[in-house]
């Protein structure tokens, strides 16, 4: 156990990562606050997904002529680069819909605060 | 030809559509109405066609681009997979043919194509979460039908913008919940295409790292198909958003991340560990069983005809966990069905609000009464008809998939299931009579010399009757689907 946080630091950090993303989505009572807590999750889930590419002296996964192609150990693992690249596209996507129903949002109740809105929708 | 590319044709076909709409628009104001349907009613076909092909000749596999499968992205056409766009197409198809004038009453005559655009990327999304042999694939569909979904969702009221917020801020949790696990299998596995980790986990079994990625998977997933304490997100929405929307994102969203859920917890991950070792199964259909009741409970207390089904779906999402979670073959092919009969009768209650709307009567449950009956008697009739096969009454199609997760319950065993269908049958008839009653058996509260009010366009009554007709059909049908169909698709028990 006493080798676990300097064994997996950087997953450890990735995890404390996806908590904050997570309290602020789930318990912030402003809407932009919420976003910001969903971006912050999403990049502790592409952090994730690259740290897993990584090896001990592993170098760029373009081919290297000192290198023999079949040596893979050489190699970063270069899939999981490709999948957050469409993750991040996916992110991005989500946020400028959330940010253009909160536009709609905002202009109907002049307010993005949960409370406020609670309110005046109480009216 | 078409046989060779049948895996690929649904999802390609709405992602075409969906970016021919723009220039649809410009040739004329009814070309994205009409195109959106057709194309829906097309994918019917070639969902139907498949299942055909599929059942008695077996899967076609399709790799995308010529990439060769644990490589490439694989798309599947099996049993399943053609059952589910089968039903996809055919709900979506009668729902948009409904949809022309509730649309452009709800979020505007200018936004209607953007509307059109977006269900079809639903759809796609929909299709593709089918198809697919992918795990990330799989991913990237979920929010393709997402984000669609919000957009759909979200047009109409500022309160249909504030909720379809809520939906996504949580949808987006149940979706990253999804890709962690996947990361996790991949760092296991060194795999993403399904029959691959299936292979690769068969030999390893079930150590810490692949236990975790189930939980992340299940939790994701569960929160994308509402199963009970994860439920919170869809009354809200389907209420708020304008009745078309709901009507086509009700019947379809919850069903296929339940689709996913078959899937990977059948055939992906490993079957005999999740159910011996982790019991995984036993929790999700306890959680669909208390889903079941509570779902109904709750739709008792509802005033609002549009949350009492909201809240009706998550009981009715409750069946599809149980059939799921009792791992018999009964229960499966009780799924199964439920998911199509479900998706019909959902549809076609969810129509019929939209004709209330439409119509200008209230969707207040205390606002019905008799006079209703009469101004629109064809409406009320498939009411009536989707409200007993929801109930579960023979000979209509409700009662049948009831029947089979009765049997699968009577299999395994398990008394207190056979109770909780029993007992929700009952809470099912009291919310639904409630409404019954208030439209045959109430006295006639209107004033004989109210004005009367256009008529309903026949597209919309048509579209409603079909859907209401289609459950006596599946009904009638249901031996002839479930032995030619559904049994081919077993998984090995």
């Amino acid at each position: 156990m006493s080798n676990f946080f300097s064994d997996y630091s950087a997953y450890v950090l990735c995890f404390l990562l996806l908590t904050v993303g997570l309290y602020g989505m789930l318990l912030k009572r402003n809407y932009v606050k919420k976003v910001i807590g969903m971006t912050i999750f999403q990049a502790a889930i592409i952090l994730f997904f690259i740290q897993t590419a990584y090896k001990a002296d592993g170098t760029v996964p373009v081919k290297d002529a000192a290198l023999p192609v079949d040596q893979t150990d050489a190699y970063i693992n270069p899939l999981p680069h490709a999948l957050m690249l469409t993750a991040i596209v996916v992110g991005v996507a989500t946020v400028g819909v959330a940010l253009s129903l909160l536009i709609r949002v905002h202009g109907a109740y002049g307010s993005l605060d949960e409370d406020d809105i609670q309110k005046e929708a109480a009216k | 030809m078409i046989a060779e590319h049948l895996p690929a044709l649904p999802i390609l076909l709405y992602l075409f559509v969906a970016l021919l709409m723009p220039l649809a628009n410009e040739l004329g104001r009814g070309l994205p109405w009409t195109l959106s349907w057709l194309t829906s009613l097309t994918v019917a076909a070639l969902g139907g066609y498949g299942l055909w092909l599929t059942s008695s000749g077996g899967a076609i596999r399709y790799a995308m681009g010529g990439w060769s499968p644990p490589i490439g992205i694989e798309l599947v056409a099996d049993p399943l997979s053609c059952f589910f766009t089968f039903a996809i197409g055919a709900v979506s198809a009668f729902v948009l043919l409904h949809s022309r004038e509730s649309v452009e009453r709800d979020c505007g005559a200018k936004n209607a194509m953007t509307f059109y655009a977006s269900s079809l990327l639903l759809l796609a999304g929909f299709s593709g979460i089918v198809g697919t042999g992918d795990l990330f694939n799989l991913y990237v569909f979920l929010e393709i039908s997402a984000l669609a979904g919000y957009a759909v969702l979200g047009c109409g009221s500022a309160k249909a913008a504030l909720s379809s917020f809520r939906y996504l801020i949580i949808g987006t949790i149940g979706a990253s919940f999804y890709l962690i696990g996947i990361g996790l299998l991949l760092s296991k596995t060194g795999s993403l295409n399904m029959v691959d980790v299936a292979a690769i986990l068969q030999v390893d079994g079930l150590g810490p790292v692949t236990t975790l990625a189930v939980v992340f998977i299940f939790v994701g997933l569960g929160i994308k198909m509402a199963l009970l304490p994860l439920h919170y997100w869809l009354p809200d929405v389907y209420t708020n958003a304008p009745a078309t929307s709901t009507a086509l994102v009700a019947p379809l969203g919850t069903k296929v991340a339940a689709y996913a859920l078959l899937r990977l917890g059948y055939e992906v991950l490993p079957y005999e560990a999740l159910l011996a070792d982790l019991r995984i199964f036993d929790v999700v259909l306890y959680l669909g069983a208390v889903g079941i009741v509570w779902g109904s409970i709750m739709a008792i207390a509802q005033d609002n005809l549009k949350r009492m089904l909201a809240y009706s779906s998550v009981a009715q999402i409750g069946y599809i966990a149980v059939g799921f979670g009792l791992a018999t073959p009964n229960g499966y092919i009780g799924a199964v069905l439920h998911v199509i009969n479900h998706a019909v009768m959902k549809a076609c209650l969810f129509l019929v609000t939209a004709n209330l709307e439409r119509q200008g009567e209230g969707t207040s449950i205390k606002g019905l009464n008799a006079s209703l009956r009469k101004k629109m008697p064809l409406t009320c009739a498939c009411f009536a008809l989707a409200a007993i096969s929801m109930i579960g009454l023979p000979p209509t199609a409700g009662f049948f998939s009831k029947w089979y997760l009765l049997l699968g319950s009577y299999d395994q065993g398990s008394w207190v299931l056979v109770v909780v269908i029993l007992v929700s049958s009952l809470l099912n008839a009291v919310y639904f009579f409630r409404v019954l009653e208030r439209l045959y058996l109430g006295k006639d509260e209107d004033a004989p010399d109210a004005p009367k009010r256009a008529r309903l366009p026949w597209v919309m009554g048509l579209s409603t009757l079909v859907l209401a007709l289609s459950l006596l059909l599946l009904g009638f049908g249901n031996v002839y689907i479930v032995s030619n169909f559904i049994s081919p698709m077993l998984p090995g028990f």
